[in-house]
């Protein structure tokens, strides 16, 4: 296995994921296929090869510093689950 | 008469002219709906209540003899990964089941300026991810071409909307081949413009670097007809490029004589099956009797696109999902306890298992200590296929390939295993990777009656020649007259 | 117990003064109702996509040039990955490994030892929103007005070896960023804030010892004491035997103690990939070339001009350009009354005890430029006594009133009539014979208690040196 129980249960921390028994025995064996199929790149000579981050030759796409109206916090809200005093809210975060 | 089997450019025709009414298109095309989506369920909302009173304001303009733009009245489907300000806008999700979009997307914002009028949203694959449109949280769009089959996927309500004449055209999105190879599966015109040409701002966001919104429709002269209208710089969009307006109904000439195709013969081997080969060959025939050149080219690093795709749209899919966190918009679990319970529950509950699967798999090649193997080396190889289309197209024109391997294939197939469905996007996959135009065309149909696509793609920003080859390969071949029976079958 | 050495390096966040937000058109103002700031682009809503402004590369190269940082030719930003209530997208848009300035310094002044503190590099990314806790209901709430507002990371390197030095590096670097008017550096609204990275080693020991991180202080006096608690902290740490956990902590300045943050670092992993969404950013000679031009004077030569140009002394040079708003205030002051070391005096003196009592600014101060001028040419004029000034400066302190007004108000004008001084002068001279006695037997004080006299009587209004001279001629007649 290419990837391991202990890998997958890290990343679906990672991810905000929670498996059961089963799905973590499930996701280990499709992940490692899927990796072991990608990893046919490690055959591939790359040396000196610049990674391609943007297909297009793109640089320097800015906007000017104007302001524009924001929009209606009733807008902003609209598809909030749970909101309170003009803001979203969530479980007491502790820190 | 019936309107819904006209072509988009026929019917806007008709309206324009004033031979029908845009309510008459409306009606038509609604109680198609009606008797065909029952069977086919293309669409995940309807928007007939908007649709009517669009429809009306248009026509009250068109009577005073305002101009209504090239698509005045023409309803059109959109993907609903595509915003509508007011429309859910649901990524086929139960993350976004209730998800009411506050913005257009600039593509919508066009189609409207354009006078189109949105008959509904379409299903897919959940936000995307996935080849036969089976992982929508909602419901499961039948081929209809043969109901027990899939219409392909990630955009198979669009591309069954347009087939089944429930949309004079439909918006997709392509990742990895979500458009082409619907169409392909459907036997529609499914076209992928390069990345940079349609703004991406209001499509909801699968693999940024790869994603790209194009039409499904009936002929090549209507791909091009929407394709004027979606185009152009969006000072939203950063990766929008920033060129020239073309008009490209000009290129609907049917003439390849002096083009050159180029045919990649490495690199269409295994797992293609012997309809579509022969299909294949057919369009190489077909080509060469209308005059072009047919041109053996090299792309020795395509193969590699399949790995390099599944890393890349991965990663950037495993950071692009995770705003869907149950905090400001969508799925919210019922019952938590504390602040990282309220996230593990609401994704969990929220997203389906491809969706996990492939946040996973992003999260693992992106994570520490295997970004270089992975990630970076993925972006290494996109360098290279970039590099392998470049020298091709120093020989050729236009290259062509199929759009899918086989033809579509029945609901469940590849449940077993995941990889097996991902092999069927590997001749779609390479012209993301390189972020060029690919068309899908009507390409004949396979000894099971399921429709063939043939698939064009050209240099960046070359879509002036892909579609003068696909228009020619149209216009000299019959397949498109051909319409599906909406019915079950083998 | 050993001695120790200690080792801290700043991370220190500046909120850009952009018109904007970093990648909408949204305003940065300050201080208006939760969530009315907000486009579906700053709060992450599905579909949206970023568009750099312009002016926030602008005003980190400026940063850099005025931190002598080198500026990236080709930069980029990049994504880091990690779910917070407070960050909409689950995602910063930051820059990892190309950012815009690198390896800059800038030179402190502790106690008369200066000593140059480097930069390791200076960043562009979005800040997060607000969390607000509700006592009502106990739950969080999300104010997302803050989200997406430009910032600049400065990072030291772990030059510093104090909490003062530390408190001096962070009070060169807000004068740096206040000159070049990037940011409006208001630390109570967190406008600038930092991170302190700190360990402690034995003397002599080559390895640096683990360090911790204390996040967000934002003010001076939170820096200094929360170093000091650390310090101690890791020193007794150590000394028990007991070992230095990396970890994030936060720093509680009303009850001066910190503690180490419940959120566990073992899962922490950003996931950093480059933003498919954003262009790299590349920038040629020339616009570097033309903002170094653009660059306003900065404080250390603006402290070689005063001394060459106002003949002031060192001291007074660098206390007056430590800070934009008092030079600025010092040179408009001084444009009116032209007699610089007076200004400068005044400035250092009485105002500068009254603002810090009330803990404002000398910019946010009723006492306007035209008005300390004002006052100062009635002294040098001789309108008033420099005593008589005390009294109004706190009146024009306290109300804005002009300083001409109060002396007219009050009839403060200074007596310089010798005739009437004279009458007053014999009327003391008169009444303490044993003043004058003590005086003749060569006790030079008794000539105080006499002009003291006078001046009660005057009610401080008689010119001093005309009483001196007069008591003086009279005595010894």
């Amino acid at each position: 296995m290419s990837v391991s129980k202990e890998d997958v249960k890290h990343i679906a921390k990672l991810s905000k994921l929670n498996l059961t028994q089963e799905e973590l025995e499930k996701y280990t064996n499709e992940l490692s296929s899927i990796v072991d199929f990608a990893n046919e790149l490690s055959n591939i000579n790359v040396e000196g090869i610049k990674p391609t981050a943007h297909i297009l030759d793109i640089k320097n796409v800015f906007r000017k510093d104007e302001v524009q109206p924001s929009y209606d916090r009733e807008e902003i809200l609209k598809n909030a689950p749970s909101k309170d005093a003009g803001c979203v809210s969530v479980p007491k975060v502790v820190e | 008469m019936s309107l819904y089997d006209l072509t988009l450019s026929e019917v806007a025709g008709k309206i324009r002219n004033k031979e029908v009414t845009i309510k008459e298109v409306l009606d038509d095309i609604y109680s198609r709906i009606e008797d065909v989506e029952p069977k086919v369920d293309a669409y995940i909302t309807l928007t007939k209540d908007l649709a009517y009173k669009r429809a009306e304001e248009l026509q009250e303009k068109l009577n005073n003899g305002e101009d209504i733009g090239v698509l005045g009245g023409v309803p059109i489907a959109i993907k609903d990964n595509i915003c509508t300000n007011g429309v859910k806008t649901t990524c086929a999700s139960k993350m976004l089941e209730n998800f009411t979009p506050i913005y257009d997307a600039t593509v919508v914002k066009k189609l409207e300026e354009a006078g189109a009028i949105i008959v509904g949203k379409t299903n897919m694959d959940e936000f995307a991810m996935g080849s036969s449109t089976e992982t929508s949280y909602f419901k499961k769009t039948k081929n209809p071409w043969n109901l027990n089959r899939v219409p392909g996927g990630s955009s198979g309500g669009s591309a069954a909307a347009v087939s089944s004449d429930m949309a004079f055209a439909a918006l997709g999105s392509d990742t990895g081949g979500s458009i082409r190879q619907p169409a392909s599966y459907c036997s529609v015109v499914g076209l992928k413009p390069t990345y940079g040409l349609i703004s991406r701002f209001g499509l909801i966001a699968f693999a940024s670097s790869l994603d790209q919104i194009g039409p499904f429709t009936k002929t090549v002269e209507d791909a091009a007809v929407m394709l004027n209208v979606i185009s152009g710089h969006d000072k939203l969009d950063t990766t929008s490029a920033d060129i020239e307006k073309v008009d490209y109904t000009k290129s609907l000439v049917n003439d390849v004589k002096g083009k050159v195709i180029g045919i990649p013969t490495d690199f269409i081997t295994e797992g293609i099956s012997e309809d579509v080969k022969q299909a294949y060959d057919n369009a190489i025939d077909t080509l060469k009797e209308a005059g072009a050149k047919i041109e053996e080219i090299k792309l020795e690093y395509a193969k590699y696109s399949l790995a390099t795709y599944y890393i890349i749209a991965t990663a950037e899919a495993s950071s692009n999902l995770g705003r869907y966190d149950g905090i400001r918009y969508g799925y919210r679990a019922k019952d938590f306890n504390d602040l990282d319970e309220l996230y593990v529950k609401s994704r969990t509950e929220g997203f389906g298992d491809e969706v996990k699967r492939r946040i996973m798999l992003g999260t693992y090649v992106l994570s520490s200590g295997y970004y270089d193997a992975y990630y970076k080396r993925a972006q290494q190889v996109r360098t290279l296929i970039v590099e392998n289309f470049k020298k091709a197209f120093e020989k050729c024109d236009v290259i062509m390939i199929p759009t899918a391997p086989n033809t579509s294939f029945k609901f469940g197939a590849h449940n077993a295993s995941p990889l097996e469905m991902y092999l069927e996007d590997i001749y779609t996959v390479p012209v993301n990777i390189a972020g060029l135009p690919g068309i899908s065309v009507p390409g004949g149909f396979g000894k099971n009656g399921m429709p063939i696509g043939i698939q064009f793609i050209a240099k960046a920003f070359d879509e002036q020649n892909l579609l003068q080859v696909a228009y020619t390969f149209e216009k000299n071949t019959s397949y498109i007259d051909k319409k599906p029976a909406i019915e079950e079958g083998k | 117990m050993k001695e120790y050495e200690v080792i801290i390096g700043l991370e220190v966040h500046a909120e850009l003064s952009t018109k904007t937000k970093i990648y909408c058109n949204c305003t940065t103002s300050f201080g208006a109702d939760p969530n009315t700031h907000c486009c579906p682009i700053c709060t992450g809503m599905p579909g949206t996509l970023p568009v750099l402004n312009e002016k926030v590369v602008e005003y980190a190269v400026k940063a850099g040039l005025a931190t002598n940082c080198e500026i990236s030719r080709f930069s980029k930003q990049d994504r880091k990955n990690y779910f917070y209530p407070d960050l909409p997208k689950a995602y910063q848009i930051s820059q990892y490994d190309l950012p815009l300035c690198i390896g800059g310094h800038i030179d402190i002044n502790v106690d008369g030892n200066k000593k140059s503190i480097g930069i390791t590099r200076i960043h562009i990314e979005e800040d997060a929103g607000k969390l607000i806790h509700d006592a009502y209901t106990g739950d969080t709430l999300v104010d997302m007005n803050r989200c997406a507002v430009p910032l600049i990371e400065i990072v030291s390197e772990p030059d510093i070896r104090s909490a003062e030095e530390a408190v001096a590096y962070m009070q060169t670097l807000k004068s740096i960023l206040e000159y070049l008017e990037v940011c409006d550096c208001k630390m109570q609204e967190g406008s600038l804030r930092c991170d302190v990275n700190l360990s402690v080693r034995p003397v002599g020991q080559k390895e640096f010892g683990t360090r911790t991180e204390t996040k967000n202080l934002n003010s001076f006096k939170a820096i200094h004491n929360c170093i000091e608690f650390e310090i101690q902290r890791q020193i007794e740490v150590l000394e028990n035997g007991g070992k230095i956990y990396q970890e994030t902590r936060r720093f509680d300045d009303a009850k001066g103690i910190g503690y180490a943050m419940r959120t566990k670092e073992d899962a922490q992993d950003y996931r950093y990939f480059p933003e498919p969404d954003l262009a790299p950013i590349v920038l040629s000679d020339e616009y570097i070339e033309n903002i170094k031009n653009s660059l306003p004077e900065m404080p250390h030569i603006k402290k070689e001009r005063y001394i060459k140009e106002f003949g002031l002394p060192e001291y007074d040079a660098e206390i007056l350009t430590s800070s934009k708003y008092t030079a600025a205030f010092f040179e408009k002051t001084n444009d009116i009354c032209n007699n610089p070391k007076a200004v400068a005096n005044w400035i250092m003196g009485d105002f500068a005890r009254m603002l810090n009592e009330s803990e404002i600014e000398i910019n946010e101060s009723k006492v306007k430029e035209d008005n300390l001028a004002c006052l100062i040419t009635l002294i040098d004029k001789g309108t008033i006594s420099s005593k008589i000034a005390k009294q109004i400066f706190e009146e024009m302190f306290k109300t804005g009133e002009n300083a001409k007004d109060i002396v007219e108000k009050k009839g403060l004008v200074q007596i310089s009539d010798e005739g009437a001084i004279k009458a007053i002068v014999e009327k003391v001279v008169e009444a303490n014979p044993q003043s004058v006695a003590d005086y003749k037997a060569g006790k030079d004080k008794a000539i105080g208690f006499m002009v003291g006299q006078v001046m009660k009587e005057t009610k401080g209004k008689a010119n001093p040196q005309i009483v001196n001279k007069l008591l003086l001629e009279i005595i010894n007649k």
